[in-house]
């Protein structure tokens, strides 16, 4: 099974190339955020080193989200395009799964945090058990008292990773009292080769969708529509009030 | 030689996309000016609640919406991405968002299908939509678009060459309509709801400005004439006198019309053109359509514009654009970029 795999959900830009228990390519890139003009050329870059015939390829997998809105459709958009000309399917693999997966073996939790601002983390709590990935805590859009309060429920040692991670490590060190660890460079961000892997999981599951099917879960509704509910919410509050 | 004849006379297949504001558009285009195909799906309902268009909304639309929107154009076309010579898209001007879906996707069917791939200026584009339906047009003309978020009065030297004679100080021409039709309550969009009350309205009962730009005589200008009806209104409120909605619409769009057409005859005149067309979508509204018309034919000058389906964004005008460039030899890489302020004749 070869699955081609993108990462464009946040700063780091990474595409894969994998092959059953293989890696054929992996290219990262955390360096300033062009994805829409870095990600295609960099795809180009591994087909070509390894010769791939794109016609070989049984998947596309795609970080579906949360992350960067515009990110997140950049890599969705690209996914899209390929599946579209090349006839395969996707393969959706939620950001912060693909993320956890880059810690394979660990008897302790892993929680990825990605930076949402607006003083909020995209995060998840997961865990190896019989090294199969288990999500203990689907991924969500909290605040980093929150998350951080779910970790010291479950009152076990836990890895940290991702650029959220990073952003609030002063007031996780505050908050948490379990035991943690951040994740070294080399397994802290987002690599196409860990979503190639997790969705390898996912084809197993029978999880697939079809490239028309496939749009970006971007865990939080766009401002204006946030605003919008907002006002409405208020505007009812003072109907009842005058009721 | 029998090879390059037949080569000669192949046909030109493009696939044209095009998500630069609040439609999501593909299209196949024979040669330049033979629409195959022409799939839009509007999102304008979506953003009337909000009153204009919400970027982060029309971006989520578009990437839910733009293989659907591709299978139907090549399903309609009848033809398979094997057939498809070229593809090309929208890059810029438009908004940053909505443009990378298009842009990503095009760059990504190219690289898997290895199609030639040609990044188009939504302005050309729309200025191509005359060649769809006036197979004898060609350039040298001249073309005003007016639309939602452009208003250029433009010189077509030659295919893809370009010199923009006037163009808006502030407001596009569309901007002025929906931000009146907002302050009468008429609702978004108010390009098309102006100019269906203004039919039932005295055009000459309230003398609004025609704004002139002193130092650039083809500028327009048309924040000062938002502000005086808006003004208008506020006065009538305040004297309590009652406000006649189709006499305030009217008198606004002549106002816009007047300006539109006088700039335009006054360039034709003076750079000599034969040819005048317009484009863009304040280019279907009725009146503008009818004085540019008359106007055309007081000063002999052949008057063209395309159909309301060809006026509003689209992608087969895409495909016009990107045939012509294509012929010039015009390819962009896998690293093309949505620019949301792209000027037109830039790359």
């Amino acid at each position: 099974m070869k699955i081609l795999a993108l990462d464009s959900s946040g700063m780091t830009a990474s595409v894969a190339v994998a092959e059953d228990e293989k890696l054929l390519a992996e290219y990262s890139v955390n360096y300033k955020k062009t994805h829409s003009q870095t990600l295609l050329p960099m795809l180009k870059e591994i087909a070509d080193m390894i010769e791939l015939d794109l016609n070989t390829v049984d998947a596309i997998a795609v970080a579906g989200g949360p992350g960067s809105f515009t990110g997140l459709r950049i890599g969705s958009a690209t996914a899209k395009g390929l599946g579209l000309a090349l006839k395969k399917p996707l393969v959706h693999v939620p950001t912060l799964e693909g993320m956890a997966c880059n810690l394979f073996g660990t008897d302790r939790l892993i929680c990825p945090m990605m930076d949402a601002r607006r003083d909020q983390v995209y995060t998840g709590i997961y865990e190896y058990q019989d090294g199969t990935l288990a999500v203990l805590e689907d991924q969500m859009a909290v605040s980093v008292e929150e998350i951080a309060e779910k970790l010291n429920r479950y009152g076990r040692a836990v890895i940290l990773l991702g650029d959220g991670a990073a952003a609030y490590q002063e007031t996780l060190a505050k908050l948490l009292n379990v035991s943690w660890k951040m994740a070294p460079a080399n397994l802290n961000r987002q690599h196409g080769a860990a979503v190639a892997v997790r969705a390898m999981d996912y084809i197993r599951m029978g999880k697939t969708e079809t490239a028309m099917e496939h749009q970006p879960d971007y865990l939080r509704v766009s401002q204006a529509e946030r605003e919008r509910s907002e006002r409405f919410g208020k505007q009812k509050e003072q109907q009842n009030d005058i009721r | 030689m029998e090879n390059q004849i037949k080569e000669q006379k192949k046909d030109l297949l493009i696939l044209a996309i095009e998500s630069s504001c609040d439609e999501t558009a593909a299209s196949v285009v024979k040669n330049g000016r033979e629409v195959l195909s022409n799939i839009i799906s509007s999102q304008i309902a979506l953003h009337t609640l909000y009153g204009g268009v919400v970027p982060e909304i029309a971006s989520r639309k578009h990437i839910e919406k733009i293989n659907q929107v591709i299978e139907e154009a090549l399903k309609e076309a009848d033809v398979t991405l094997d057939e498809i010579d070229a593809i090309g898209v929208t890059y810029g001007p438009g908004l940053v968002g909505a443009l990378l879906v298009g842009v990503a996707e095009a760059k990504a069917i190219s690289f898997a299908r290895n199609i030639p791939l040609v990044g188009v200026h939504h302005i050309e584009g729309h200025i191509s939509a005359n060649f769809i339906e006036n197979k004898m047009l060609e350039p040298p003309f001249a073309c005003l678009v007016v639309s939602g978020g452009h208003t250029h009065l433009v010189a077509v030297k030659d295919y893809g060459e370009y010199e923009i004679l006037g163009r808006t100080r502030d407001d596009a021409a569309g901007e002025a309509f929906d931000k009146v039709a907002r302050a009468i309550g008429l609702g978004y969009p108010g390009g098309p709801k102006i100019d269906k009350i203004s039919k039932e309205g005295n055009p000459d009962a309230i003398v609004f400005p025609r704004a002139k730009v002193a130092e650039a005589q083809y500028d327009f200008s048309f924040s000062g004439l938002k502000s005086a009806v808006l003004n208008y209104i506020n006065g009538c409120q305040m004297k309590g006198e009652k406000i006649i909605t189709a006499d305030v619409a009217a008198s606004f769009q002549k106002a816009v019309v007047d300006v539109l057409v006088e700039h335009a005859m006054r360039a034709a005149k003076e750079f000599g053109f034969q040819k005048l067309a317009i484009a863009g979508g304040v280019a279907s509204n009725s009146s503008l359509r009818q004085a540019m018309e008359e106007a055309c034919r007081e000063n002999k000058i052949e008057f063209y514009h395309p159909s309301p389906i060809l006026c509003t964004d689209n992608a087969a005008m895409i495909g016009a654009a990107a045939y012509y460039e294509f012929l010039k030899g015009t390819r962009s890489g896998l690293n093309l970029n949505a620019v949301p302020n792209l000027k037109l004749g830039e790359r």
